[in-house]
């Protein structure tokens, strides 16, 4: 497997992904697909459930290797699972620090722990927690290792609509804090709009569209530009006209 | 016992003529204890498990006392519990019961020892390694399937009839249960949460420490709780051969003379050690697992 890895000097973008392709079995998931990521750029991987947004992100993250192709992503990237994944027999601060070294690590967990709204919730188990809770630690753990690149997988699906909005912003506000490219993976629309710099849409096992998201903060919420985009997005999934 | 139940309006299908408030039971949720608390119910409430776990065994014993008074149970068979504690207490007076008990938990404390150390350090090996895995399992899986009672005779052949043969049987029947759970807990660590822990960059050493290692605990409980519990059969079946000390001893001393009451004084012995190891275990398990809201469960 080490065979496959290999360090390079860094190029200008985040992440490199050039004609991957991934099966399983007969299946193609992934068919020749090309992604670029730009150095702290905010993509948002759209695609309905069970056209290969994962298997993509899995692959960014390392955790399986492409079938063909060549996939490559900066050395020091988090990853946030759709689960919140944390360990259960570890108190909060522990958790956090899962992956961290050094003297400095338990301030800097701290620290990160409050950017993300729960100072004071070190020593809770994570069974204590409520779902959003437990998603914010495990952003914390991402975000604790100041990555290059975040890659989130559906991270807010299992949230109910009010802890998703808080979520929004709270990923809004750490973006002004780390300096990191994100690839965030979601089937929703609406989140995609409300959170991305760059939408792009997944069919057939590759990137079927791009859209440059230039909106304010207030235009994401509610404007025709906002709608538009909407629409377009739908069509791009199959979808127009239902909603 | 806090529900009320309130019928309430409509049937599924009202029939024109149907009295619309009969048919539906409703019910209704109040906080415990709201309902007025009478020196009854408090009293009842009270009354209804005292004794926890141990009603059944109590239930037995009084029922046992009474049977035996009653001259239902010969006395040869089994005599009454108040008459077992008597005889306790002469063996005691008489300097019997002492060095055998002492005799006895040292055997069964060098067999544990012996037993869990092997059981640990390859079951440790034999979950984080694959050659630790080949090594081990299926030696061990072939073990597993002997009866211990079965290995005794060999054993005799090969270590002799001294204390060598019953350490031995005892830490064989400690190691097998603990490598084989302790090797299970250990593959059966989310797979999921191994993924996370290797994403965020953590070495082996923290992938072991933080992530393997605790999360194989509720696994080593339970394989302690069988380690325990097959080293005092393996105490028991070792101090049967050829001891003249031990509780074993005691037994059958008491079972060739058909001294009833010394046959029963052993046994109760050494079924309050195995009351004692699963105290033992349960207060590990709320050390070890207070993470785990359910840890009473297994």
């Amino acid at each position: 497997m080490s065979s496959t890895v290999t360090t390079e000097p860094r190029r200008q973008t985040g992440v490199v992904v050039e004609q991957v392709v991934r099966r399983f079995g007969d299946r193609v998931v992934l068919d020749h697909l090309d992604l670029t990521v730009g150095d702290e750029e905010l993509v948002i991987l759209l695609g309905p459930s069970g056209c290969g947004k994962s298997t993509l992100l899995r692959l960014l993250a390392g955790l399986d290797r492409p079938d063909g192709g060549r996939v490559e992503v900066p050395a020091r990237r988090a990853i946030v699972f759709q689960a919140d994944r944390l360990l259960p027999w570890q108190r909060v601060l522990r958790n956090i620090t899962l992956g961290l070294y050094g003297p400095d690590a338990k301030q800097r967990a701290r620290d990160v722990l409050a950017e993300v709204g729960l100072a004071g919730r070190e020593k809770a188990w994570p069974k204590e927690l409520s779902g959003g809770e437990a998603q914010r630690v495990s952003l914390a753990r991402a975000l604790v290792s100041e990555p290059e690149l975040v890659l989130l997988d559906e991270p807010f699906a299992a949230l109910d609509a009010i802890t998703r909005l808080r979520m929004h912003d709270l990923v809004r506000a750490l973006r002004t804090k780390h300096h990191a490219a994100m690839l965030l993976v979601t089937h929703d629309v609406d989140e995609a709009i409300a959170l991305a710099d760059r939408i792009v849409v997944m069919s057939n096992g590759r990137i079927g569209t791009s859209h440059e998201v230039r909106l304010s903060a207030a235009d994401r919420e509610a404007s025709v530009a906002r709608e538009e985009l909407r629409a377009r997005l739908l069509e791009d999934l199959g979808l127009a006209g239902r909603h | 016992m806090t529900e009320v139940r309130i019928p309430a309006a409509a049937l599924a299908k009202p029939a024109p003529d149907a009295e619309p408030t009969s048919a539906r039971q409703r019910e209704v949720f109040l906080p415990r204890g709201a309902r007025r608390r009478t020196p009854l119910t408090a009293l009842r409430e009270r009354l209804r498990w005292p004794l926890g776990v141990y009603t059944t065994p109590v239930v037995i014993l009084l029922a046992w006392e009474a049977l035996a008074r009653a001259g239902v149970v010969a006395k040869t068979y089994a005599p009454a519990p108040t008459s077992i504690v008597r005889s306790a207490v002469d063996l005691w007076q008489q300097g019997v019961l002492g060095p055998d008990l002492a005799i006895s938990l040292q055997r069964a404390g060098i067999g544990l020892a012996i037993g869990l150390t092997v059981g640990i350090v390859t079951g440790v090996l034999g979950g984080l390694l694959r050659s630790g895995e080949f090594l081990f399992n299926g030696m061990v899986q072939i073990l597993n399937t002997i009866p211990l009672l079965a290995v005794l005779p060999l054993m005799i052949v090969w270590f002799g009839i001294d204390e060598l043969t019953k350490v031995l049987l005892i830490s064989f029947g400690a190691g097998v249960p603990m490598y084989l759970n302790l090797f299970a807990a250990i593959r059966g660590v989310d797979q999921r949460l191994i993924e996370m822990a290797r994403t965020t960059g953590a070495g082996r050493r923290r992938l072991v420490t933080r992530v393997l290692v605790p999360g194989a605990l509720p696994g080593f409980l339970v394989g302690l709780r069988f380690s325990l519990a097959y080293s005092v059969l393996g105490l028991v079946a070792a101090e049967t051969v050829n001891a003249d000390k031990g509780l074993g001893f005691l037994i059958t001393q008491g079972q060739t003379y058909l001294q009833t009451n010394q046959v029963f004084v052993g046994l109760v012995i050494y079924s309050l050690l195995g009351l004692l190891a699963d105290q033992f275990v349960r207060a590990l398990e709320r050390v070890l697992l207070r993470w785990r809201p359910g840890y009473e469960a297994s």
